[in-house]
């Protein structure tokens, strides 16, 4: 006789699912974390100078925000077929993809963040005798990281929802599971997985949130 | 070089434009999903946002409604509406999506916009005896039209990434070129999909560019 449970239904939610598929969900949530922390950190390293030249020679800003609007308008999906020749399929060919949105929504947000800085502030600095590096690690990066943090939260967020779309290639973490499930019908994995992409984006925004309030305890007063 | 060559070869082959599978009619699907949806979209979000907006309420909802948009992952929903009874109606789950997606932004700016509109001119109508609906039409609706459309906008661009995206999920449009191209192993036809989906969604792009430009100077955004 055929066993009779939810997996066999097929139901939405299923608890079987859960305890007989853990490595496979545990796996894919472990893939689905790498390709976001490290499309991100790559995103962030290339972000804050790229934002810093565009502060500091004004005629770079016109073309960093440019050339980085237009490969945000370029749909996911499209531009990880672009990388293709670039890195076959391979989980590099996603965090690139990746790391290009991210570039975006981070530049604009940290050069947002460094003209925001008053320039009192800086004139004050400069008069105490800060050279320019000493001016920009103590005083216009703190100054612009709520600015920045702000965009480093949406930059996150949306990079955990684009991991899916890796799918396509192979290396799309829970985007895998939610693609193996809609092949076999099998709703309980695509709900599970779609679930848990949600709740690890929330939880990598309140993570992200919380860090900002110890980075930014000057930020807090007006909080509270 | 010699991929870009292979789908300049491919793009350029006549046998690939004609027929149900062809570029044209792709094309013509991508544009039909995304302007339709897009104008469905505008119908939903805009009357709702301009009318919260003038009434000052709701705006923690408008607001948030963004961000919760940008953690649901546009792949998971496409398959979760594929394996509902919206499954079963051709483009359903496709149309479906891309309306969930292109809501929250021209909700949220739509309503920021309305929000941002000076007070103390909304007080000047209300002092000159304007009624409600003439300072929504002829005060604030005017006033915050760069953000409504700005909000277009981003919606405009949010649908042609969907609507791709909604390929992998048997929907019709230019990302069925790409979804083929890998089931075939053919990366010309892959790099072309992604061309034509690259420039499609540059030229919406571009398009609202144009118009922002073109638009009279009391609508430009003065910021």
């Amino acid at each position: 006789m055929p066993p009779n449970d939810c997996l066999a239904r097929n139901e939405w939610i299923c608890g079987a699912y859960l305890t007989s598929r853990r490595q496979i969900l545990l796996d894919a949530v472990g893939q689905h974390l790498r390709l976001t922390a490290v499309s991100v950190l790559i995103g962030l390293a290339i972000a804050v100078p790229l934002a810093v030249l565009a502060r500091r020679r004004r005629w770079s800003a016109g073309p960093v925000l440019g050339v980085t609007t237009i490969l945000y308008s370029i749909p996911s999906l499209a531009m990880f077929s672009l990388l293709l020749p670039l890195y076959g399929l391979s989980a590099t060919l996603v965090v690139a993809g990746l790391v290009l949105y991210s570039l975006t929504l981070l530049v604009r947000n940290i050069l947002a963040g460094l003209r925001a800085v008053p320039d009192e502030t800086r004139q004050a600095a400069r008069g105490m005798g800060y050279g320019p590096i000493r001016l920009l690690l103590t005083v216009e990066l703190p100054l612009a990281l709520p600015a920045a943090m702000a965009g480093l939260r949406i930059a996150t967020v949306s990079a955990v929802s684009l991991v899916t779309v890796g799918a396509i290639v192979g290396f799309g973490g829970l985007g895998n599971l939610i693609y193996a499930g809609m092949n076999t019908y099998f709703k309980a994995q695509v709900l599970t997985a779609s679930v848990l992409c949600v709740v690890i984006a929330v939880a990598a925004d309140l993570l992200l949130l919380g860090a900002q309030r110890l980075l930014t305890p000057w930020t807090r007063a007006a909080w509270s | 070089m010699t991929t870009l060559a292979d789908a300049w070869a491919w793009l350029t082959d006549p046998a690939h434009w004609a027929g149900d599978d062809g570029i044209g009619h792709r094309l013509l699907q991508h544009l039909v999903l995304t302007v339709g949806c897009l104008v469905i979209s505008c119908l939903i979000a805009l009357p709702v946002a301009l009318v919260l907006g003038h009434l000052g309420k709701g705006g923690a909802l408008a607001v948030n409604i963004s961000n919760a948009g940008r953690a649901v992952p546009t792949f998971a929903v496409l398959v979760l509406l594929l394996l509902t009874p919206v499954g079963g109606w051709g483009e359903g789950p496709a149309v479906v999506a891309l309306v969930l997606f292109a809501v929250p932004p021209l909700l949220t700016n739509a309503y920021v916009g309305m929000r941002e509109v000076d007070r103390g001119v909304v007080r000047a109508a209300r002092g000159m005896g304007m009624a409600g609906r003439q300072m929504l039409f002829h005060v604030e609706l005017p006033l915050s039209l760069p953000m409504v459309l700005n909000g277009v906008r981003i919606a405009a661009v949010q649908l042609v990434a969907t609507a791709t995206i909604a390929a992998l999920a048997g929907g019709g449009g230019l990302g069925r070129i790409i979804t083929a191209g890998f089931n075939l192993a053919s990366t010309p036809q892959v790099v072309a999909g992604a061309i034509l989906v690259a420039v499609f969604a540059l030229i919406v792009e571009g398009l609202f560019a144009l118009a922002e430009r073109l638009a009279p100077v009391r609508t430009r955004g003065s910021r």
